[in-house]
């Protein structure tokens, strides 16, 4: 196994991501893309970790701190959608003007 | 090539397959539920290759806060903002997804160039392995212990501030209305709706 699938994998997952969060309408699915470029992260700290510094392996405590901040990410975000659809009444991202400028 | 290798290889085949689809499909799928669904495939062939990496540890915590905690989060998100909306087709809408999909592969050109003509320096140490969770452990508290301990703290903020953003707003005199409408409806403040059209003409 090579260390560079890995971070070809990696690569492409974000480049999923990126795609996902610029051109979807959907606020929930902008969530699930930033999900998406968070993984393609923990696949790059864990391959690094494992291939490049195998002894001491502070990649993976790197992963769980990102495992942790997506997880209160997720909360938070959901919890503002909740909030913008009981005003506005949709999840369309192009019809979201408030904080914008 | 021993067995070993082989198995490895072809897992890793199959467990990138199964991520580069399932993300494309939730990027691309139009009904967002199967997309969440599908997310939660990419959380779960992500901790298959946590697994390949001898990563036993974050392999189970990926399938159990992401799966078990994020993707069921999610979920409850689809079924709570659940309206059946047909979004109405941008002008030059084409465009903007051209153009994204224009940078996204320049930019995935760019990063494996960059991981194929660079040199790595590979470690030739012992592979932690089944001890990575000991490892871990020592990590979080010796030279790690300021960040796990603001972490958790990072958690307990975002548990508060997750409540307050989502919480309705009761009115306690008004939850004495007939027993036949207050079996069907929530007692939440009637607050009325922001109009969208001339805001946004506004920022126009």
């Amino acid at each position: 196994m090579q260390l560079q699938y890995f971070l070809l994998l990696a690569a492409a997952l974000f480049c999923i991501g990126i795609y996902g969060l610029v051109t979807s309408r959907n606020a929930v699915r902008v969530l699930m893309s930033i999900e998406l470029m968070l993984n393609a992260v923990n696949l790059n700290l864990m391959a690094f970790s494992n291939f490049l510094d195998s002894e001491a392996i502070k990649g993976q405590v790197f992963t769980v701190f990102v495992i942790t901040v997506a997880a209160a990410e997720a909360a938070v975000g959901l919890a503002i959608i909740l909030a913008i659809y009981r005003n506005r009444d949709t999840v369309d991202m192009e019809q979201f003007n408030l904080l914008k400028w | 090539m021993n067995l070993a290798q082989g198995v490895q290889i072809v897992s890793f085949g199959l467990l990138t397959l199964m991520v580069i689809g399932a993300s494309l499909g939730v990027v691309l799928l139009p009904n967002v539920v199967y997309a969440a669904f599908l997310l939660g495939g990419v959380f779960i062939s992500m901790a298959g290759l946590y697994l390949l990496l001898n990563a036993d540890f974050v392999a189970a915590a990926q399938v159990l806060i992401y799966v078990g905690a994020v993707n069921v989060l999610i979920l409850f998100a689809i079924m709570l903002v659940n309206k059946r909306e047909d979004f109405l087709p941008l002008k030059r809408g084409w465009i903007r997804k051209a153009a994204t999909g224009m940078v996204c592969a320049g930019l995935f050109a760019l990063l494996s160039t960059m991981v194929l003509t660079t040199s790595w320096n590979f470690s030739t140490g012992a592979i932690a392995g089944n001890d990575s969770i000991i490892v871990i452990a020592k990590h979080f508290f010796t030279d790690f212990l300021l960040p796990f301990e603001l972490a958790s703290v990072l958690l307990l903020m975002a548990l508060v501030g997750a409540i307050i953003l989502a919480r309705r707003e009761f009115i306690p005199e008004e939850t004495d209305m007939p027993a036949r409408d207050a079996a069907l409806t929530l007692p939440e403040r009637p607050r009325e709706l922001m109009s969208v059209s001339s805001s946004s003409e506004f920022n126009r």
